[in-house]
Parts: C-alpha cells; structure tokens; sequence
C-alpha cells in the first residue's frame, strides 16, 4: 500500500518520486533508456531519437491543451518556426546549446502572437484560429525563400557540441534523450508550481479561476508562450533528424498528428503525453510491419496509415475516451486495491472544454 | 486609355463573378457545417472528406460505372446523405453529452479513415469526368465566365432557397430549428430530437455531396478536395459561428477576398488572405460578422 499517498513529511511530499518502488523502477527505466541504444541496430536507434522529439513536442502541446484547456490545431508552426530558427541560426554559427534556446524563444515570441487572440476567443473559435496561424506559417515558410528555402528545403548544419559532433545516431539519441529529460523535469515542477496551478484553474473554470485572483488572460498567454517553446525546441531537433526541412514537413499532418499523440495519451497529464508520442510515433513502423500481411492494393502506405490513425483516433474517442493514461491509472489502482475493487470509481467529472451554448 | 479603362473593368467584373462562384462553394459547404453544428453542436471536421469521397463516387458512377451525370447526381447525393445519417445515429450519438473536443476529435478522426479509405479503393491519382457544362462558357458583361461557375451560384442559389423555406415554412423545418435552439424543451414538446439530428446530418451530407460533384468538374478528382472544408471554416468563423445568413455571406466575402488578393496584392496573398482575414475579424470581431449573442459562458 506504499504508494505515495500518504507523505510523513514536507520532503517527502515534495520529493517527484515518493517511493522506493517509484525511484526503483524509473531508474531502471533510465537504465535500459542509456543502455539500449548500443543494444538495438541503428535504426532503430534513430527511430527512438524520433519517438523523444516527438514525445517533447506532444509534452508541449499537454501543457497547453492537456493542462490550459486551450485547444491548438496548429502546433505544427511552432515546430517549424523552431527548426528554421535553429537552422539558419547554426548556419551562422552560433553554437548547438544557443542556438536551440534561440529557437525556443523565438517559437516562444511566436506563442506570445497566438497566444494574444486567446483572450478575446476561445474554445473552436481559438482552435481555428491556430489552424489559421498554421495554414499561414506554412505559406510563409514556402514563399520567403531568402530565409526558408522555399519548397526546395534548407539542409541543416550537424550538431556540434564542443567540437563533437552529435550528427551519428548515437550521440543524437543521448542529445534527445537528455533534451526530453530535461524538459519533462521542467514541466513536472511547473506543473506542480502556482503557475501550473493556475494552468489546470484555468481550464476546469475561467470564472472560478478569476474568483481566486488568478490573471486569466495572462495564464492562458504563459501557457501558449510555454508550448510554443517547448515546441521549438522540439523542431529544431527535428530539423537534425531530418537533416533537410520543408515546409510541408511542418503542415496540418503534423499539427493534427500532435493532437492525437496528447488525445490519445490522455488529457491533462504529462504522463500521457509521453505514452500517446510513442503509440503514435511507432505507429507507422507497426503499419509497415503488418503491410506484407495485407493484400497489395490496400498496402498504399498513405492511405493505409491515414485509416489506421483514423481508427485509432475513433476508438479512443468512442471507448477510452481518457486514453492511455486514463486506463493506466485505473489498473494501477486496480491493483492497489487488488481485493477490494469498487465499481464506479472512474466516473468522468472533469470537462476539458465546455458546451459553448451553456 | 479607354480600351485600358474597360480591359480592367472587365477583369475586375470577372473576378467578381470568379469570386461569387468559388465563394458560392464555400457558402454551401459552410451552410453545411452550420447545419450539423446547430443540431447536435458538433462541427464536423469529416464535412470535406464526405465531399472528397462524393466527387469520387460521382466519377465511379460516371466514369467506370457509364451511368448518365444525371442518374448519377441524386445517387450520390443519396448515398452521401444516408452515409451521414448512418455516421450521426450509430457513432456520432455515443459521445453525446462529452466535451465539445470529444466531437472535434471523433471527427477528425472519420475524416481521417474516410481518407485513408478512398485512398487505398481508388488510390492517390487526381482525375476528372464530363458534366453538361464541361469547357462552355458564357459572356457577361464583358467578362469570360464558365458555365459551371454560373451553375454553381444557381445551385447555391436553389439550395439556400429551398432550405430557407424548408426551415421556415414546414413543420419539419420548424420542428429542427426548435431542436436546436433547446433539445429538452422541444422534446418535451413532442419533437422527436434524435432522427431531426440524424436528418440534419443526412441533409448536410447531402449538401456536401452537391459541392462535392459540381467542384470536382472544375478542380479535379482528388484527395486535396476536402482543403475546401478550411475555406469553409474560415467562412463560417467570419459569418459568426451557428449562423446561417452569416454562413452564406461568410462564404461569399472569402471567395471575393481570394480571387481580388489574387490579381491586386504581391504574389502568394491568395492562398493566405482567407486565413489572414479571419484571424483579423475573430480578433477583432469575437462573434463574427453576424454572429449569434451567446449568453453566459461560465
């Protein structure tokens, strides 16, 4: 029954892991993360750089729509702003750790101009709002060829740390890995900080949230800052593991596929961020895996992958509709109570996003 | 000077005519949207893949299967209205009662398997079938106009008169606008809720279908199609949300806006201006150009 629930004093209660089972098992977890690599072959290596990024740039939009409440349809943007300020920012040679602050902050100024319509507009009306910005962004990138490249792409500089370079597999696996390490400890503690407080007062009810003296309007602009950077980061080391950016690679697709990662992880939780990242970002490798099953005309991987991610997106809605994290949660306590399990525990109380007909 | 006077006339009256036309699209796909959102306030993001997925079947049926573009017009707009009655009774009412994000997703993510679907029977090549109207065109006022521009103002034209008389002079249409204003209190009433919904959707289905096969003649056959839904949304934000007149007149600005940023600002402000403007006008103008007054929001 030591699960942390009960804290016998103020470190403990402040301590991120509480247990010995908790500090156990995620340092094992650590382990087998900086072990594996030398155990796995290079592909797959480079597929679990991928997975982080992407695992960062889904932590970034829970912030704002798993915590906030805000719903963006165009994280993609801020991705992109990222990649092509670290890109050109490289190209001038700034250094790796600059550049990709750089980058945050610039994708974060960005998040300061989305995050302004935020307080006059809310719920769809905010969520088309970013689609437009994205729609917008991605014009831009296409046509200010002095800077982006146009359609044609910019080729991205190796990352070089020191005098190292990090462009092999290996040491951009461990630049990931610390990355994402670094902004889940981020998170976590602003999560757990007033302002995060605020965040989640914010989301459950504005008018609540303004009763106990929190700013709304400029929580929700934190929090769109915060995303937008913590997205950029996310970019910029995307741009290293595409090694060529478009922008097309930072379209609607990649938008609408970061809103399935934190749909389907499970709202309002970092956790289910980082485990709707890895569905969905092994989700295309499982595709081509079960493609020679298939018969051939269906093995149109576009379209085939477009009616997985549909499916998925359906079945989570329809029958796990708190994802992943949702059904986690539900087995752990399971356990814990292993005996005595009560029917009806789990009942659905909190609403992301309300009827705008009130 | 005055040939150079009455050459830009004419332009400027043909792209006002091109920008009717394309707005008209986007006024009847917005309609819609407004449609599906009033009864059951959920904005279906599947809405442009139903349209996608009707210009295909239309060029199955015209193409492949040799039928007549008129036998092949109501069939498909039949079976994308029963498509959408059948999406709003079996899948669309589970989530009845959950957020309102609940519906965006589970739509996005129909729309997602709608076009992954007509991906994998049809695959990804762009294609395009014959209409009556095909390559004729039409002079008016000094101005080149195709015939399948003019066609499809008419029919925009039909579809919101018929709906407008629909909704205001039958019971039925009385009976939906009812719904939609209060489900419990028309209920009560004896309105029976459920199947308004699904007809609701079956007819914003039926809607798309339309836009579907008349665009597709002047576009092409093609995945892309369901972009046409952003344009719509754009619309239906700068008519102000749940509006119908606004919806139309929404539609028919963001067309003009795209065809005269096209010809009159720097290169490329044609694809962004739709967007550009509805940004402006939702900062701007919250509730849109005509929007509905929302009473609290706590």
């Amino acid at each position: 029954m030591s699960r942390g629930n009960y804290q016998a004093s103020y470190a403990e209660g402040r301590a991120l892991l509480r247990t010995r089972e908790q500090r156990l098992l995620y340092g094992a977890l650590a382990a087998v993360l900086v072990v594996a690599p030398f155990a796995i072959p290079t592909f797959y290596v480079g597929e679990a750089s991928f997975i982080f990024i992407m695992c960062i740039a889904s932590l970034g939009l829970m912030t704002l729509t798993g915590f906030t409440g805000q719903v963006s349809l165009g994280q993609a943007a801020f991705l992109g702003i990222g990649a092509y300020t670290h890109a050109q920012l490289l190209t001038l040679g700034l250094p790796l750790p600059l550049s990709l602050l750089a980058a945050a902050c610039t994708a974060g100024l960005a998040g300061l101009a989305v995050g302004l319509p935020a307080i006059r507009v809310s719920g769809l009306h905010l969520a088309v709002v970013t689609l437009a910005f994205a729609i917008v962004t991605e014009h831009v990138a296409g046509r200010w060829k002095s800077v982006t490249g146009g359609h044609s792409g910019l080729a991205v500089p190796d990352p070089v740390l020191f005098g190292f370079s990090l462009g092999g597999p290996l040491p951009f696996y461990f630049l990931c890995l610390a990355m994402l390490a670094l902004v889940l400890w981020l998170l976590l503690n602003l999560t757990r900080s007033a302002t995060g407080r605020a965040f989640v007062g914010v989301r459950d009810s504005e008018a609540a949230a303004q009763g106990l003296g929190i700013h709304v309007a400029r929580t929700k602009v934190l929090a769109f800052v915060i995303s937008a950077a913590v997205s950029g980061l996310a970019g910029a080391l995307l741009a290293h593991q595409t090694q060529f950016i478009t922008p097309e690679s930072f379209g609607l697709a990649l938008s609408l596929q970061l809103v399935l990662m934190v749909f389907i992880g499970g709202m309002g939780s970092l956790r289910g961020a980082i485990l709707g990242a890895l569905l969905i970002g092994m989700l295309p490798s499982l595709i081509s895996l079960a493609k020679p099953l298939l018969p051939a005309r269906i093995g149109s991987q576009f379209g085939l992958e477009l009616f997985v991610y549909g499916a998925v997106l359906v079945f989570f809605v329809l029958l796990e509709p708190r994802g992943i994290d949702g059904r986690w949660v539900r087995i752990r306590s399971a356990l814990d109570a292993f005996p005595l399990r009560r029917r009806g525990g789990f009942r659905r109380q909190k609403a992301y996003m309300r009827s705008e007909r009130g | 000077m005055g040939a150079f006077d009455s050459s830009s006339l004419s332009q400027f009256v043909q792209l006002g005519l091109q920008g009717i036309s394309t707005g008209a699209i986007y006024s009847l796909v917005a309609l819609g949207l407004v449609l599906g959102y009033k009864a059951t306030e959920v904005l279906n993001f599947a809405h442009g893949d139903v349209l996608m997925l009707s210009s295909f079947a239309a060029w199955y049926f015209i193409v492949e299967a040799g039928l007549s573009f008129w036998l092949a017009l109501p069939l498909v707009v039949l079976l994308a209205a029963l498509l959408c009655w059948l999406l709003e009774a079996r899948v669309m009412r589970a989530i009845v009662g959950q957020p309102q994000f609940a519906g965006v997703m589970l739509t996005i993510g129909i729309g997602f398997m709608i076009r992954g679907g007509t991906s994998m029977v049809f695959g990804p090549d762009s294609r395009s079938y014959p209409t009556p109207w095909s390559g004729r065109t039409t002079t008016l006022g000094g101005a080149v106009v195709a015939d399948l521009n003019l066609v499809i103002l008419a029919a925009a034209l039909g579809v919101t008169a018929l709906l407008f008389v629909f909704l205001q002079r039958t019971a039925l249409g009385v009976a939906i606008q009812a719904s939609s204003q209060n489900q419990l209190a028309s209920y009560l009433c004896g309105v029976r809720v459920k199947r308004l919904n699904s007809l609701v959707w079956a007819i914003s289905g039926a809607i798309a279908a339309l836009c579907g096969i008349l665009l597709a003649p002047i576009s092409l056959v093609d995945l892309s199609l369901w972009f046409v839904m952003l344009k719509a949304l754009a619309a239906l934000v700068l008519g102000g949300f749940g509006s119908v007149p606004g919806a139309i007149l929404g539609g028919l600005l963001i067309g003009l806006t795209e065809q005269f940023s096209g010809v009159y600002l720097p290169d490329g402000f044609k694809d962004v201006m739709p967007y550009l403007v509805l940004i402006a006008v939702l900062v701007f103008f919250p509730r849109g150009l005509i929007g509905e007054a929302h009473g609290r929001r706590v």
